[in-house]
Order: structure tokens, then sequence, then C-alpha cells
């Protein structure tokens, strides 16, 4: 059994579809926090058969909302003092930028420099995020 | 200052007052002979079209206006590697509209943020056209008399096709309109508009491979062309390029009063011995691009009407 020491500040990004955890350290930067990070992969799930986590000990300056555009079933536990201090999924936001980007080769971004990578939340109920500029919808398993 | 880069930019009410400013000059074009002299419109073509950027000139000419432009980017700066962005900074002080054809999908609408003119979208990889769509409304309207209580069979590319994107999400807000969709399995409609255009807002439609099975149904045949500039593989483009032609046999089955549309060119998806079918519609329907598009230039530079 994989040991990985509680943490006393900070936020475990749970749920994560398995293999899944390294574009979310890659998303969220955390190659260049000073925070601890723990990843854990295939981790044993009654809910989700196996799945990934995150623990980062230490707090992390970014909107974690963003986290559901790249998985929308992860959850995240807030940790103060070594306990859980709230639990939260992620809400959908409406419009993210340079966040995600866009894998149509049709599309102006694949060509225009320094454009921003902006996609639309599209259809709530589904999840779709799609480019402003082409329509193509994001697709979670070709980041 | 408005743009039009998605057919839906303008809403059904703008929407008719183009078409109905375009019946306008269809009945009097001597009366709008001058309405926009001293206005210049840019056309800005990356990709080759004869049809489309000759029908833009056409318009602002007929209008009274002038044009520049350029008709293919090597003949542009985009050869130098000039961005959209910046080449539409230099433009808008050079003329009074443009309208920009693009092989990349969502080029005028990156032009339309940088833009201090009006753009108009002339075509843009194989996602929008909505000037075509404004010609086919004016075709089906001024010859079927109506833009609703329809049965529109599509066929050929629907993947690609974008001036058939274009004319479904322009069509699903007229009351009773159904779709056929004829067209090869890898040339179907895309997901997102079966999904989200049609599925969402409770559109009737089927998907068939059989033309003649669904023609006497139809009270419009929208033809396509299968594209050779949007396959990556030519292998694909030579075994579907021929998947459906349509012939004087294959007629015999559509009513009296269906018309056949399409957006031009034609390569060989419809038999010449068509064209002298009274119910062969296409090039009265590149005639009506021409009037589409002189209202919606006037629309777009709020130029008074006579």
């Amino acid at each position: 059994m994989l040991n990985i020491s509680g943490l006393n500040k900070g936020i475990v990004i749970d749920h994560i579809q398995a293999g899944g955890a390294m574009d979310i350290y890659h998303y969220l930067n955390l190659e260049k926090t000073e925070c601890q990070v723990a990843i854990i992969k295939n981790a044993k799930s009654s809910k989700m058969g196996k799945k990934d986590m995150i623990k980062i000990e230490g707090s992390l300056n970014c909107d974690i909302n963003v986290l559901a555009v790249l998985d929308p079933n992860i959850s995240i536990n807030i940790i103060e003092n070594g306990k859980i201090v709230l639990k939260k999924n992620p809400e959908l936001p409406l419009e993210v930028t340079n966040i995600i980007k866009c894998k149509n080769p049709r599309c102006i971004t694949s060509v225009e420099q320094e454009l921003p990578h902006t996609f639309k939340l599209t259809n709530p109920e589904k999840r779709i995020y799609r480019c402003i500029y082409c329509e193509q919808a994001f697709n979670r398993k070709h980041k | 200052m408005k743009h039009v880069i998605s057919p839906l930019d303008l809403t059904t009410t703008e929407l008719d007052e183009v078409l109905t400013l375009a019946e306008d000059i269809i009945a009097d074009p001597k009366k709008y002979s001058n309405v926009c002299h001293g206005k210049k419109i840019a056309t800005l073509f990356y990709e080759p079209s004869t049809r489309t950027r000759l029908s833009f000139e056409a318009a602002m000419l007929n209008l009274g206006g002038s044009v520049l432009g350029f008709s293919s980017a090597d003949s542009s700066s985009a050869a130098k590697g000039e961005s959209v962005a910046d080449t539409i900074r230099v433009i808008s002080s050079y003329a009074d509209i443009c309208a920009m054809r693009h092989p990349k999908e969502g080029a005028p609408l990156v032009a339309a943020k940088y833009s201090k003119i009006p753009v108009i979208n002339a075509g843009d990889g194989g996602h929008n056209h909505p000037t075509q769509t404004l010609t086919d409304l004016l075709t089906i309207k001024n010859l079927k008399g109506r833009l609703d209580n329809l049965t529109i069979g599509l066929c050929g590319d629907l993947k690609f096709g974008r001036t058939v994107h274009s004319l479904i999400n322009a069509m699903v807000r007229y009351p009773n309109i159904k779709f056929v969709m004829i067209s090869p399995d890898e040339l179907r409609i895309p997901n997102y508009i079966r999904e989200e255009v049609l599925t969402d807002h409770n559109i009737p439609f089927k998907e068939v491979n059989v033309l003649e099975e669904v023609m006497p149904e139809l009270d419009i045949l929208y033809m396509t062309r299968v594209q050779k500039e949007r396959f990556f593989n030519e292998e694909d483009y030579i075994r579907l390029k021929d998947s459906f032609i349509l012939d004087a046999d294959k007629m015999q089955y559509a009513k009296d009063d269906m018309i056949v549309m399409h957006p031009l060119p034609r390569v060989n998806e419809i038999a010449t011995e068509v064209d002298n079918d009274p119910r062969a519609v296409y090039f009265t329907q590149a005639k009506f691009g021409v009037y589409a598009r002189m209202a919606l230039i006037m629309k777009l530079l709020e130029v008074e009407e006579c």
C-alpha cells in the first residue's frame, strides 16, 4: 500500500480520471511551485475503479474552477490544520482563455501568433466548450 | 458598427430587412445605382474565389462605390508573414467596409476584433459563409415565396460544406422546416450541428445515402461539391468525389415545383443536362448573390435607403 502523509494545509485534487494527473499538473504549472506536491496515479476508487490524485502542501494561487474544464468529475478538498474544511466540485467557467488549446488545424489559432486561445461553454449539461474562432469542441482526450 | 461573421449575427428581423431591401433592389436596381458613391469595399481574399469576390465587387460597383483588395494570400503581405490582425488595422484606414475570405476558420472574427470598419465573412475554411446563406435565403424566398414550411434536401459533402452548415443554422429559425441529409458516411453532417442545432431545436431530420428515394418529398434540393481543398488525403477525395451525381433521370423523381440549388462552382455533381430544367436555379441563385450583398453592404454602411 502506497503511503503518502496527510496535509497540514493545502489542497487535494481528487477523483481525477486515471491517467489525467500529469495534464492537470502541467496546466496548473505545478512544476514551478515551491509547494510540496504528491501525484498519486491509479489509486483504487470505489466510485471510479481507479483514479489519480494530486496533493499540494501550501496555498495555490489559481482559479480551481478551470480544472472543471480539464476534467469535469474532479473534486477539490481544502485542508486546514490537517482537516478537510471545504469539499467542492469546481463550477464550469463560462469562458476560459489560454488554459486549453484549439487543436483544429484549420483554426486561425494554428497560424496567427499571439492570438489568445479562448473557449466558451456552449452546453453546460454536456460540459462542452467550443473555440470562439472555429467552434471546434475541446476534446479532453486530445490535449 | 456591426460585423457579419456568422449567419446568426443577423437577427431574423435584420435578416428580413436585408431580404426586403434586396427584393426592392431587384425590382428597381437603378434606384440604388449611386447610394454608395464615395464608399470603398476592400475584398481581402486569402484564398482563390472567383464568384464570391466578383459578386462583392459587382455589388459595390452597382451601388456606385469602388473596390480595392487582393485575390490570394500570395499577392498580399500574408506571404511575408503579416497577421490578419495587422492587415485589418491597416485596411481599416483605406476602406469603409471589407469582405474577407480566409482558409483558416475564425480569421474574419479575428479581423472583426481589430477592425474599425464593418467586416463581412466571405467564407472561412469549412466553417461559415454568411453571405452565401443570405443568397440562399433570398433565392428561396423569391422562388418559393416563403422561408417556412419547407423540406430541404442537402446533398454531397455535408461535413466540410460550410454553406450547408450556415444554411441549417439560418433555416432552423423558421417554422416547420425539415431536413433530409444525403451524403456518404464519411461526409455526414458534423455531430455538433446534428446535436446542438437540429436535435436541441427539435428540428425533424433524417440522414440517407440514396438520393432517388427522397427526391419526391423535397421542396428544395441543395447540392454541394466535394471540395478537394478540404481533404488532407487525396485518396479519400478521389474515392468520395463522385458519390452523388444529379442527372435528368433522378430529376424525374422530383416534384414539379422543387428547386435545385448549388452554391457553385459545380464540378460534376450536377450533370449539365439538368441545366435546362426550369427547376435548376443555381445560376439564378448566383445572380441573387449580388443583390443580397448589395443589400448587406447598404445595411452595414447604414446607407440611406431610397
